[in-house]
């Protein structure tokens, strides 16, 4: 079917400006199939229903909004764990910032320079899980994503890994356009934890592909933040084999236009997935667009969406999050719960849940609700004598603690407090 | 120490009046009870003192050591001094009980233009003082009173109390929803706090916490005024005869 001649524009004016890489190995099949689907789906637009919150322009343009990069934390993120970091200047890897990337029980390779080795478990995921999570909904940019990317990790987890993998990502040129594609195979019984920060370019298109054997875990925390002008489009797509796990968590503060969409496929019987995310917005030009889609499709699954979004003037906030239960996913669990603290009149919280059931023994629950700080509860922390900048912090704190809390580890979740309370003291009107 | 001079006030959205010229003195070293029906506007009469939202004052004024308290913020209130245990604690999911405290004392001192207290001397002051409570480091550790039982909520507000150390201390109700173990607890916390420069508003509708916080001078309030002053026998009379004689009384 032919595309509308405003899509069909689109697309061609994005991809005039890409090239598929000169020499793709081993992903040459998938980057040609991935681009086949771009050119049948098109660019996404305005009209088309998955976009109809958040305006996909900035992240189509032929050439990206210039972004100001802001000089770099004293204290990154993470900075006081031991981890194995990883970093990315504007989309493409640093090896000498980097640490070497020798860790027990977890292969790691640049995808640069993996397309010429002989890697077959990346070679059958690498764009696999993007194109089973094309349907029922469209993901062109994902799509766009594995035909272009240019660099990112394969990162395969054979056993439990003593220490986080941190994928750090630099931003210094105002103008850069980074395509990253990363790829993770947890095999039966492993464990890995994946750590991100960094605002990564002015434009940012990132995929990973998470893939958990039996018995495995995956554990994902990401803060996004720094740099007020950048726009990120990223995806995660996670398929969940038999009794294995998966959890991310991520943190947004800034960024112009953020769209984070994570699609999870529970493909076997009592997996977990939970995906949090807590954002905090401040201005008008704040976009951020979280989108689910979970699929039950074996039993006794359980999934959890937990979404908390602080918004004020005039910042917007979108969440989009579905659950899916397959025929057959019997016992499912399921919840969502996506909610705004609006702190005026002038932000928005727009959102659309959605369930979609066809299995006759799940519990599935979803809520959504927008609201202003509660008066009584600030009342009571002034009244102890705590100013009433110093009480919305803690009231705001206490909103998206649901969401914070699904960070399993302490001294992350500690760390992550920790900045939050410093950005909303900053940020104090 | 807290002057309460004809005191006027008014809900500010229906503009129904709910003190009506309300006059009363807390002197230092004194506990001073406030006994009334329901609907007599002891509840507004704490709130209108510690600052709460939705209270017009119409008429009159309150003075904690002199200093103008109803022109003050709330959190101004407290670091002057002025301490509201409230008749149902707000639960806080997500802050820690011991953040929330100390997040308190350090801002009262900073508006005082003390010192904060370093952590070590704070975490000894709160342990100390929750042990005096029957609050054990679980509770502690919780956010500001989730899941707590009635009990715990309002020893929690003793604890708080006692941490913030203030110089008038307004106790809204605080026996309601207790069972006696639990009251004797909370009022061993009170009793343990009375000294000759802290001065106690103690507003119940029973009797009953009189016999553990025994007061100086009890105060009968009706349709938002006082209207029988006397000693802790004023307490054992209305329990015997109820508030209807009292107010034919003063009619």
């Amino acid at each position: 079917m032919a595309l509308p001649q405003a899509k069909q524009t689109a697309t061609e004016e994005r991809l005039a400006g890409l090239n598929l890489p000169a020499a793709p190995g081993w992903t040459r099949p998938a980057r040609e199939a991935a681009l086949a689907r771009v050119q049948a789906m098109g660019m996404p637009g305005r009209r088309d229903e998955y976009w109809r919150f958040t305006n996909p322009a900035d992240f189509i343009s032929a050439v990206p909004v210039p972004a100001t990069h802001h000089a770099r934390q004293k204290v990154p993120v993470f900075d006081g764990m031991d981890r194995v970091r990883l970093v990315f200047v504007d989309g493409v890897f640093d090896p000498a910032a980097s640490d070497d990337p020798a860790l027990a029980g977890v292969e790691i390779t640049r995808l640069a320079e993996a397309q010429d080795q002989d890697i077959h478990w990346a070679a059958e995921l690498y764009g696999a899980l993007e194109a089973r999570g094309q349907s029922p909904v469209a993901r062109p940019l994902a799509a766009l994503n594995t035909a272009f990317a240019t660099d990112g990790v394969l990162i395969r987890a054979t056993g439990r890994a003593e220490k986080p993998v941190n994928l750090i990502y630099q931003h210094e040129s105002e103008t850069s356009d980074a395509i990253l594609h990363h790829v993770i195979k947890v095999e039966a019984g492993a464990d890995l934890t994946i750590l991100e920060n960094g605002p990564a370019a002015a434009r940012f298109n990132k995929v990973m592909e998470v893939d958990i054997a039996e018995g495995g875990a995956f554990h994902h925390v990401r803060v996004q933040g720094r740099d007020h002008d950048r726009r990120a489009a990223t995806h995660i797509f996670a398929r969940l084999g038999r009794e294995s796990m998966f959890k991310s968590f991520t943190m947004t503060a800034n960024g112009a236009l953020t769209r984070n969409e994570c699609v999870i496929e529970l493909a076997g019987d009592d997996g977990v997935a939970h995906v949090a995310g807590a954002c905090l917005g401040d201005g008008a030009d704040f976009h951020h667009d979280d989108t689910v889609f979970v699929t039950h499709d074996a039993e006794r699954c359980e999934s959890r969406q937990v979404f908390k979004k602080v918004l004020r003037n005039g910042a917007t906030g979108v969440f989009q999050g579905k659950i899916l239960v397959r025929p057959g996913a019997q016992k499912t669990d399921g919840y969502q719960i996506s909610q705004s603290l609006l702190l005026d009149e002038d932000s928005q919280f727009l959102v659309k849940p959605e369930l979609e059931i066809y299995a006759d023994d799940v519990a599935c629950s979803h809520g959504s609700t927008s609201g202003a700080i509660d008066e009584t509860a600030l009342f009571y922390l002034r009244s102890r004598g705590v100013p009433r900048s110093e009480a919305v912090d803690l009231m705001v704190l206490s909103f998206i603690a649901e969401a914070v809390e699904e960070i399993e580890s302490d001294q992350i979740r500690d760390e992550i407090v920790e900045r939050l309370s410093r950005w909303l003291a900053r940020h104090r009107r | 120490m807290l002057e309460i001079k004809n005191l006027r006030a008014s809900l500010e959205e229906e503009g129904k009046e709910i003190l009506k010229g309300l006059t009363l003195t807390v002197e230092a070293g004194k506990v001073h009870a406030i006994m009334g029906p329901n609907g007599s506007g002891k509840s507004t009469l704490s709130y209108v003192l510690a600052g709460r939202g939705g209270y017009e004052v119409t008429d009159g004024g309150a003075t904690l050591e002199g200093r103008d308290i109803l022109a003050m913020e709330p959190e101004e209130r407290a670091a002057a001094g002025l301490f509201l245990a409230f008749q149902y604690p707000v639960e806080i999911p997500g802050v820690g009980n011991m953040t929330f405290l100390r997040t308190a004392v350090n801002a009262q001192r900073r508006t005082r233009g003390e010192e904060e207290m370093d952590a070590a001397t704070f975490l000894k002051e709160v342990r100390a003082r929750a042990k005096e409570l029957k609050i054990d480091a679980e509770m502690l550790k919780r956010p500001v009173n989730m899941g707590f039982s009635g009990g715990e909520k309002k020893r929690n507000e003793i604890l708080q109390m006692a941490m913030l150390e203030p110089r008038v201390c307004i106790l809204d109700e605080t026996d309601s929803g207790l069972d006696v173990d639990a009251m004797k607890l909370v009022a061993d916390g009170v009793n343990a706090m009375r000294s000759p420069d802290r001065g106690f508003l103690v507003i119940t509708h029973y009797q009953r916490l009189l016999d553990h916080i025994v007061p100086d001078v009890v105060h009968i309030m009706v349709d938002g005024r006082i209207i029988k002053t006397g000693g802790p026998e004023l307490a054992l009379e209305v329990e015997k005869n109820g508030y209807a004689d009292l107010i034919e009384e003063a009619a």
